[in-house]
């Protein structure tokens, strides 16, 4: 919150420059802003970017290295009895016990007197760091402005610089983008490599046996857990297998109809019907999955003497397979559309009737396109999380009868780091192996998928 | 198709008229037309009717969590039971006491047979929700002077009861089968003879957090968590989105590296939502040690999330400005970057706006990645600031979902149904945008 | 058509040809030498010197693809816009090179204003289109400033009688012609000192093209103006000097009056006797 106060405060600073900056610029024309380079306005900026970036930039690293430091300062300054011979865990753990401490909350360390020593230090050094920030932040926002007002002159090409340091910053956004995904692999392949030390790696990809479930005593009985994925693939796989009979067939047939029969009013009507599906959230086909789909299919299999487990993959896989519906549709639609009018009308032209035109014209010719829509579609079942977390079962089995309960690669990820974690143990860190192998299933899917659509559209435009 | 009416190369009769004979084939070809196109049509039918179901099933299901019934008790204000040990009443005194009993005392006044047996005497208490004691402690500080009188005070029945005045639990199952014992309908239906049983707008639903107690949980908690972390959603995400389309569009060369920027957003849209949450996780939390569980981490890891969404659609408005527009400008000696501050960022702005909030309702529904990084837990209070605890409404969907209590059902298909509509706010306005500002060039 | 004839009848040469003592205080504006231009691999443009005389109107003319629109957009830098585009070679304004990588492009489009093939006011009122530039420029202090350049400069280009009583409407709700009218307002409004004109009446029509024409005999007077033409008919009424291009050469440059009338390049009497184009 006090940071917060300081960003903003740096601002105010930074808007009050740009006022001085452009008051500056007109006063060394000779007041008339006519002989400036550029607009006075720009020499406000010119000065408000000196002031703000520099100390904001300062204001960041200080935030990230200020608490190391005094963390270094507070844990040395500990008995040395204390901290010998502790493990990172620990360490870690004692730190926040003082931490806590400090911060005034109740510890079960909180009554050790060096403990106690240590939080009040921990208290003076934060308290003397915010204060040294503060100064220096703004003592570099002063010379930023003591800078920018020397530097103006009408000759000064201001809005040359702001806009230079505008095109900087605009990079930097679109350079998030690869930094996330840099980050999603970095972080996935870390955190997975540290598991792989502790599980071998064809025993991740190829063992049939998945119970993640590690004691928490070394002594305990069946303490070693079992991390052989191949149930959660075979799982994945049968509901999304089980969503895909469900959404291709009427999502393409959805498609078709709108594309090639209905009518603008009908089309206004239901575009729209199937965009509000697309927008519901997943975690209510979860609960409508849970709550009417499965209790349905259990009603309806025992009526006909059929044991339906009550977290069947069937209804997830359905429900899933409704969720796509609007996806794989809007896809198709989209890809017939691009079919040129000028291969139906030669179909036509042929005494050929509309579904005949359709199915032995239009479909292949868009087929490519199709199959991405399709592929893409999987590629968006594997990953879909809230339905198979509220629909399907956290068992392991290793089973190709929708009738009966399996778990997927995204229900495991959710148990395993739902609650506590340790990132010393397999059980969390099976949760990163599991991430990865999802996300270059889907990478891999999806850069085949747009690749196809893209040679498909290149194509017909 | 091959089995066209007739062969013309058959024919080569010369000039004479060739009737227009109909094929037997083509009665078949014109069934199997309508087959087609009724199939086409009833997987549309087939999309919505699904649509109405799942509405349906929810509202059905969700309605009534809005309404809760009331039961009047006569609580005496007794002074020895508030103030036990004698002497002045402080506010102290009356801080610490026993309003519980007083309570229990009005039920067991009212059913002097059922306080015999202890089971049966923890149903009685259990008629009405477990939170009075605490009502009954702010109505007294609040008016000290209701020491010593005795009134008439409208408590919240329990959940079960509530379900059960609601009609949802039938009287005709064999006691072990419903939730609700033969006492307690007994009980129930004696408050409802003397029309001391009423229906009331279930105000807290709206103003409270989470509860143990379904009667008493409310989702503020949650939407407020949801407001907080879709304003730091929609804070980073939408500058750092039009900023890229902004570089993307209208500066950047074409190079391979600008490619790979191109293709890296378009895969990064179709990344399963849950992988982002294995990446807040590690480097929010992990890396950064931002707090758990609150709406600063879930907010960032929303605006990555959201952020292709974004920046695709921006792309696609800052397109169709056309570039007529920027010679214009550009031809008057404005430069690149007042070009598109004075001219095509505003032009494009509806276009920005539409998908920005297509963008943050995406955000609003969105609950996996939020799992990763602990906003699942259960948090009774409100949050007041971005590094609080907090949960999101989806996620308290989830919560609620997992609850066993008949009760919470009723509140999950509210807390869905409040969800939607919300959803349905959000594309309103986006849909109105595009239809107002929407210019055809 | 036969190639014996060497004067075009239905090519009126109307623009007053400068005489003899205009002739011998002509002053070069804008001077290029070696011009070359690429688009990629494609070698639009090929060498061409051509002068540009203070006060005249210099017509560039030539068939579809032949560089004129090239040369133009060379002489305000809008190239610069197209990454693929490569420009060498030496265009000098008032004797300063325009691609001295010291010089602001965007002070130098403030100099050489530009009006474009299509009317492309900005969606915004009259008025804001008109004092757009000044107000990027800071060439006005305050509203009663702006509201004098508006004025003069919708005056210069003969619209203000139309459009005084609505200054508050979008530009984009006028006609075609006056649309464009509006850009010329727009483009003197910035006062600078050269017009470049892309074919500014291919999209209008006769009366409006008539008007149009009118407008850039007038401005003349104060401004060097330079137009890109399909029309050969229309570089003969409102242009002092003609330039030829063919295929990304600069095949014939002079007098107006004489390209028309007395051509030297077969080309260029090939084209405006309407062999090829």
């Amino acid at each position: 919150m006090q940071t917060f106060i300081v960003v903003l405060a740096l601002i105010g600073f930074a808007a009050i420059g740009y006022t001085m900056g452009r008051a500056r610029a007109v006063m060394t024309a000779g007041g008339v802003p006519k002989d400036l380079h550029s607009l006075p306005s720009y020499y406000g900026s010119y000065t408000a970017l000196w002031i703000g970036l520099p100390s904001l930039i300062l204001l960041a690293v200080w935030m990230i290295v200020q608490p190391q430091i005094i963390d270094g300062l507070v844990m040395g300054g500990l008995p040395s009895d204390m901290t010998a011979g502790l493990s990172d865990s620990q360490f870690g753990l004692l730190l926040n016990d003082i931490r806590n401490v400090a911060t005034g909350n109740i510890s079960s360390r909180g009554d050790d007197p060096a403990v106690a020593a240590a939080a009040t230090q921990l208290s003076s050094l934060r308290h003397t760091g915010f204060i040294l920030m503060v100064v220096a932040v703004f003592g570099v926002g002063a010379g930023g402005l003591a800078f920018a007002r020397n530097r103006i002159s009408p000759t000064l090409r201001a809005r040359n610089t702001v806009e230079k340091v505008i095109n900087v910053i605009l990079i930097i956004s679109s350079l998030i983008a690869i930094l996330t995904t840099v980050g999603i692999v970095l972080s996935l392949l870390f955190e997975s490599f540290v598991f792989f030390t502790k599980v071998p790696f064809y025993e991740f990809l190829f063992g049939l046996n998945w119970s993640p479930q590690t004691a928490l005593r070394a002594d305990q009985v069946g303490s070693s857990g079992a991390f052989g994925a191949i149930p959660l693939f075979v799982g994945t796989l049968l509901i999304t297998f089980i969503a895909m009979v469900v959404a291709a067939p009427i999502g393409l047939m959805s498609a078709i109809y709108m594309a090639e029969y209905a009518d603008p009013r009908f089309r206004a009507f239901a575009k729209p019907m199937l965009e509000v599906l697309a927008g519901i959230p997943t975690v209510v086909y979860g609960f409508f999955a849970a709550l009417t789909v499965a209790p349905f299919f259990r009603g309806a299999g025992e009526s006909i003497g059929l044991d339906v487990s009550s977290e069947s993959a069937l209804a997830a896989g359905v429900v899933m397979g409704i969720m796509i519906i609007p996806f794989v549709s809007s896809l198709s639609d989209d890809v017939i559309n691009a079919v040129p009018q000028s291969l139906r009308d030669g179909s036509y032209g042929l005494g050929a009737t509309k579904s005949e035109t359709i199915r032995s014209v239009v479909v292949p010719a868009a087929l490519p396109g199709i199959v991405g829509a399709l592929l893409l579609a999987i590629s968006r079942a594997i990953g879909e999380t809230m339905i198979v977390v509220m629909a399907a079962g956290l068992a392991a089995n290793l089973t190709i009868n929708p009738l009966e309960a399996v778990t997927t690669v995204t229900v495991q990820i959710v148990t395993l780091l739902v609650g506590d974690q340790e990132f010393d143990s397999a059980k969390t860190l099976s949760a990163f192996a599991l991430g990865l192998v999802l996300f270059f299933i889907t990478l891999a899917l999806n850069v085949i998928a747009l690749g196809v659509v893209r040679k498909y559209r290149e194509k017909y435009d | 198709m091959t089995d066209t009416t007739s062969s013309p190369q058959g024919e080569s009769a010369g000039p004479a008229r060739r009737p227009l004979t109909i094929s037997p084939h083509l009665a078949k070809r014109y069934a199997r037309e309508r087959l087609f196109r009724t199939l086409g049509l009833a997987s549309v039918a087939t999309a919505g009717l699904i649509l109405l179901v799942l509405v349906g099933s929810i509202v059905s299901k969700g309605y009534s969590a809005f309404w809760l019934h009331h039961v009047d008790l006569t609580i005496e204000f007794s002074v020895d039971e508030l103030n036990p040990d004698g002497g002045p009443i402080e506010m102290e005194t009356l801080q610490k006491a026993n309003y519980l009993g007083l309570v229990r005392d009005a039920l067991k006044r009212e059913f002097p047979d059922a306080a015999s047996d202890r089971r049966e005497r923890r149903k009685l208490y259990g008629l009405v929700s477990p939170n009075a004691d605490i009502m009954l402690r702010n109505m007294v500080l609040n008016d000290p002077s209701l020491v010593g009188t005795t009134q008439t005070v409208s408590f919240k029945m329990s959940d079960d009861m509530d379900t059960f005045a609601k009609g949802f639990i039938d009287r005709d199952l064999p006691e072990s089968d419903r939730r609700v014992t033969d006492a307690e309908i007994k009980w129930h239906d004696h408050f409802e003879a003397e029309g001391r049983v009423h229906v009331a707008f279930n105000i807290d639903f709206f103003t409270k957090g989470d509860s143990r107690e379904p009667e008493e949980a409310g989702i503020y908690g949650a939407l407020i968590g949801s407001i907080l972390t879709l304003t730091v959603t929609l804070l980073v995400s939408f500058p750092v989105g039009v900023m890229a389309a902004v570089y993307l569009e209208e500066f950047a060369p074409k190079n391979r590296f600008t490619d790979l920027i191109e293709v890296n957003i378009n895969n990064l849209a179709a990344v399963p939502s849950i992988v982002f949450g294995l990446l807040g996780l590690a480097v929010f939390l992990n890396f950064f040690g931002l707090p758990r569980s609150a709406p600063l981490a879930g907010g960032l890891v929303l605006a990555l999330m959201t952020l292709p969404t974004i920046i695709i659609a921006s792309r696609s408005a800052l397109k169709a400005v056309p570039p007529s527009i920027r010679e214009a400008a550009l031809g008057l000696g404005a430069s690149p970057l007042q070009v598109v501050t004075h001219h095509v960022l505003p032009l494009a702005m509806p276009g920005i706006l539409t998908g920005t909030i297509i963008g943050m309702a995406q955000a609003l529904g969105e609950t996996a990645p939020l799992l990763m990084i602990g906003m699942v837990a259960f948090i009774v209070d409100v949050p007041q600031g971005f590094t609080d605890p907090a949960t999101v409404l989806p996620v308290q969907v989830y919560i609620w979902a997992d609850s066993p209590e008949r009760a919470f059902v009723e509140k999950t298909s509210a807390a869905i149904m409040v969800l939607l509509g919300f959803l349905v706010l959000m594309n309103a306005i986006a849909v109105l945008l595009r239809k107002r500002f929407e210019r055809r060039w | 058509m036969t190639n014996t004839s060497v004067t075009t009848p239905d090519v009126d040469v109307a623009a007053k040809p400068p005489s003899v003592e205009q002739l011998a205080n002509r002053y070069t504006k804008i001077e290029s030498r070696d011009v070359n231009v690429y688009y990629g691999e494609k070698h639009a443009l090929k060498h061409v010197d051509l002068d540009v005389y203070q006060n005249e109107v210099t017509a560039l003319i030539g068939p579809s693809g032949c560089g004129k629109s090239t040369f133009l957009r060379c002489l305000n830098r809008m190239n610069d816009v197209i990454d693929i585009c490569r420009v060498t070679g030496r265009i000098a304004l008032d004797e300063h090179d325009i691609y001295d990588p010291s010089l602001d492009v965007v002070q130098l489009r403030a100099r050489v204003g530009m009006v474009f093939q299509k009317p492309n006011p900005f969606p915004k009122s009259i008025y804001d289109n008109i004092s757009y530039g000044p107000r990027i420029h800071g060439l006005a202090h305050g509203k009663a400033e702006l509201d004098e350049i508006v004025q003069k400069s919708l005056e210069r280009a003969g619209l203000w009688k139309e459009v005084s009583d609505r200054l508050d409407q979008p530009g984009t709700g006028l006609s075609g012609g006056q649309q464009q009218r509006l850009c010329i307002a727009r483009a003197i409004a910035v006062n600078p000192e050269v017009i470049l004109m892309d074919e500014p009446c291919s999209a209008l029509d006769p009366i409006a093209t008539a008007r149009i024409e009118e407008l850039i005999d007038e401005l003349r007077e104060n401004f060097t103006i330079v137009i890109v033409t399909h029309s050969m008919q229309q570089a003969a009424r409102v242009s002092q000097r003609t330039a030829f291009f063919h295929l990304g050469d600069l095949v014939e440059v002079g007098e107006t009056e004489a390209i028309f009338t007395n051509p030297e390049d077969s080309r260029t009497q090939g084209y405006i006797t309407g062999r090829f184009g």
